[in-house]
């Protein structure tokens, strides 16, 4: 095991500056109104930075910037372009550890993912687009034997981007990759609860693009988000958060007749089907493991499996020792590479789901283990930790219908796989679900009658760059993750060609 | 949408009250949406009056009176979503925090929350 410093102690891998400003047309610039507001981490509660508090005169200028930037940006070679993010990746790897300290610090996960996940599948994801740019190809079609089709992809110009808290470097890349591997100028606003980390990392590439491909504007949702979301100057707006948000930018979108992607969370049903039990090794191991992947990310993910449906055969075994593996999850300094689940991302999130706990109860969900929050102790007694939960309930109940996004799980029995589907599809959302079975056919076919985008089949919470991503219901539009996010980045040039020497025959 | 009945189906805290009396100072009359899904979602947003576009598919579920605001304070949600919140009365309430979305109480330091309890028998049977 080993422990990280905290950044601001000297033999911290990472420091953190003072102050971060916006970052426009390739160097950093001071808010327009000179405002800033403060960054703490959820490990302790304490501030560790300020950060510019950005408002419509800092989006206008990012957005000039924008504009300069991307019509040179867009014309650059796929080549030159794939280069570019391979360097990036590259540059992001070999500061793989500060990187890593830098986001648990700022969003209190633990290092352990920050380390073996986070940055690394964002290093990944720069170069899978890097790639997936290169091979991409346009299409021909001969229409008759004089006249020809081409089929060209152009990119939108300058698109927006808002980024979420939960993984804030990872969600940024997963973002940012396949928009300017497309080539276009980005204008991106971080999560106010998250906003330094990104800094970190670019303070270490900006180098690497030219100045005004990449803007970061830095703030508050109404007061820099809704300017850029709702501004006339953008191609497109991509948006990850949850429902009411996705609406309003949506209706922005709408005015200005361009398009949106959203991804807007889930309600993720993970189900276990009688079989799992069959026998006692090394599968079933994994199966107990995937019920306990609610706790991943301490359950800050949109597809947190936070429903998960047993089958009668297997029902109280099952869950007892599901309840026992998660009564295991080591919980601690989120900067200790021994623990497993750190802290939530602030205290409003904190609160939510400590209230979210309370209806559970008094809607007659039984606790059968957690339940509270979690005082570690020390300087943790400030941050925002809460205990692995698992409710026994059904699925009527308001935590088995809304995203607690938290280390919460709600567990409900099933008798046969009719019911499994049909529990497992009501809900308003459907972006994540797994299905466990040693049953090829079974498997196969929940997989395919559950309605959501992403469906792990023995497994759960893998995120390799090449599946695609993104919502059925209300979880969302588009997808990302996979080549298929570059035509959500480009339009399509057609050159309707003729050949022939000869009138058309019209006039 | 299914018309508000008599029965209180959202409330405010004092703290809340407050907070909503100092923000329509700043930004006009207010109304909120009920939010889902992740983040910031499970949240209520609150927005000046008008910025957010309700349709025929939010259901009104009450206004909030505000001492010292002339005009109440609707609060909204989706059908859908309110199809499995029908049984649970709300308070609205606010706490220390940061963000989000685009709600109006985020740079204040504060956020809004949801606290919720069971409609008892009577309150249930009338609504």
């Amino acid at each position: 095991m080993a422990k990280y410093a905290n950044p601001g102690q000297p033999d911290s891998v990472v420091s953190f500056k003072p102050r971060y400003d916006h970052f426009i047309g390739g160097e950093y610039v001071a808010p327009a109104k000179g405002q800033y507001f403060e960054n703490p981490t959820p490990i302790t509660g304490q501030t560790f930075t300020e950060v510019a508090r950005g408002t419509s005169e800092d989006v206008e200028k990012a957005l000039d910037a924008a504009h300069a930037a991307a019509p040179a940006w867009g014309k650059t070679s796929v080549a030159e372009r794939a280069a570019i993010l391979n360097k990036i990746a590259d540059r992001v790897e070999s500061n793989l550890e500060l990187i890593a300290i830098a986001e648990s610090w700022e969003n209190g996960k633990a290092c352990r993912e920050t380390l073996a996940a986070d940055i690394p599948l964002a290093i990944d994801h720069l170069r899978y687009f890097a790639g997936a740019l290169r091979a991409q190809e346009g299409g021909i079609s001969q229409i008759d034997e004089d006249t020809v089709a081409y089929h060209f992809h152009e990119p939108l110009g300058v698109v927006g981007q808002i980024i979420p808290w939960n993984f804030p470097i990872l969600m940024a890349i997963w973002k940012l990759a396949p928009a300017l591997a497309a080539g276009n100028a980005v204008v991106l606003k971080p999560a106010e609860q998250t906003p330094a980390s990104i800094h970190v990392l670019n303070e270490l590439v900006q180098d690497l693009l030219p100045p005004g491909v990449l803007n970061i504007v830095n703030g508050f949702g109404v007061e820099a988000g809704k300017p850029l979301a709702s501004s006339n100057r953008i191609r497109k707006i991509a948006f990850t958060g949850e429902t009411t948000t996705g609406r309003l930018i949506s209706q922005y979108a709408s005015e200005n007749l361009i398009p949106v992607t959203l991804e807007l969370g889930g309600k993720s049903p993970n189900v276990f089907f009688d079989d799992v039990a069959a026998q006692n090794d090394a599968f079933y191991d994994k199966a107990l493991e995937g019920f306990a992947m609610f706790a991943l990310n301490q359950g800050e993910v949109c597809t947190c499996p936070s429903r998960a449906l047993i089958q009668g055969g297997i029902y109280e075994e099952f869950l007892q020792q599901a309840v026992k593996r998660t009564e295991q999850i080591k919980q601690g300094h989120p900067l200790d590479t021994d623990t497993m689940i750190g802290a939530q991302a602030s205290n409003d999130q904190f609160e939510k789901i400590l209230s979210y706990i309370d209806i559970g109860r008094q809607e007659g969900a039984k606790v059968l283990t957690g339940g509270d929050r979690a005082d570690l102790g020390g300087e943790l007694s400030g941050g925002y930790y809460i205990q692995p939960t698992v409710f026994e309930g059904h699925n009527a109940m308001r935590i088995f219908q809304e995203e607690i996004f938290g280390p919460v799980v709600s567990v409900a029995r099933f008798s046969d796989y009719d019911e499994a589907i049909t529990i497992a599809n009501d809900t308003l959302y459907g972006l994540g679900a797994a299905v466990w079975s040693r049953d090829g056919n079974t498997a196969y076919r929940a997989g395919r009658d559950i309605q959501a985008g992403r469906v792990w089949v023995n497994n759960y919470h893998a995120y390799p760059a090449h599946a695609a991503f993104g919502g059925y219901k209300q979880s969302g539009i588009g997808r990302e993750n996979h080549k298929m996010m570059l035509d959500h980045y480009q339009q399509t040039k057609n050159l309707l060609v003729s050949y022939s020497q000869n009138a058309q025959g019209f006039f | 949408m299914e018309p508000a009945t008599g029965v209180e189906r959202v409330a405010l805290t004092p703290a809340a009250a407050e907070l909503l009396a100092r923000l329509t100072a700043i930004h006009g009359p207010l109304m909120f949406h009920q939010s889902g899904g992740c983040c910031d979602g499970s949240a209520p947003m609150c927005y000046p009056e008008g910025d957010f576009r309700l349709g025929g598919q939010d259901v009104h579920l009450g206004d909030l009176t505000v001492p010292g605001l002339e005009k109440p304070i609707g609060f909204h949600m989706s059908a859908s979503q309110y199809e499995y919140w029908r049984h649970t009365h709300l308070t609205v309430d606010v706490v220390k925090g940061r963000g989000s979305g685009f709600s109006v109480e985020a740079p204040e330091g504060v956020r809004f929350l949801i606290r919720s309890r069971l409609f008892t028998d009577e309150e249930y049977a009338a609504r």
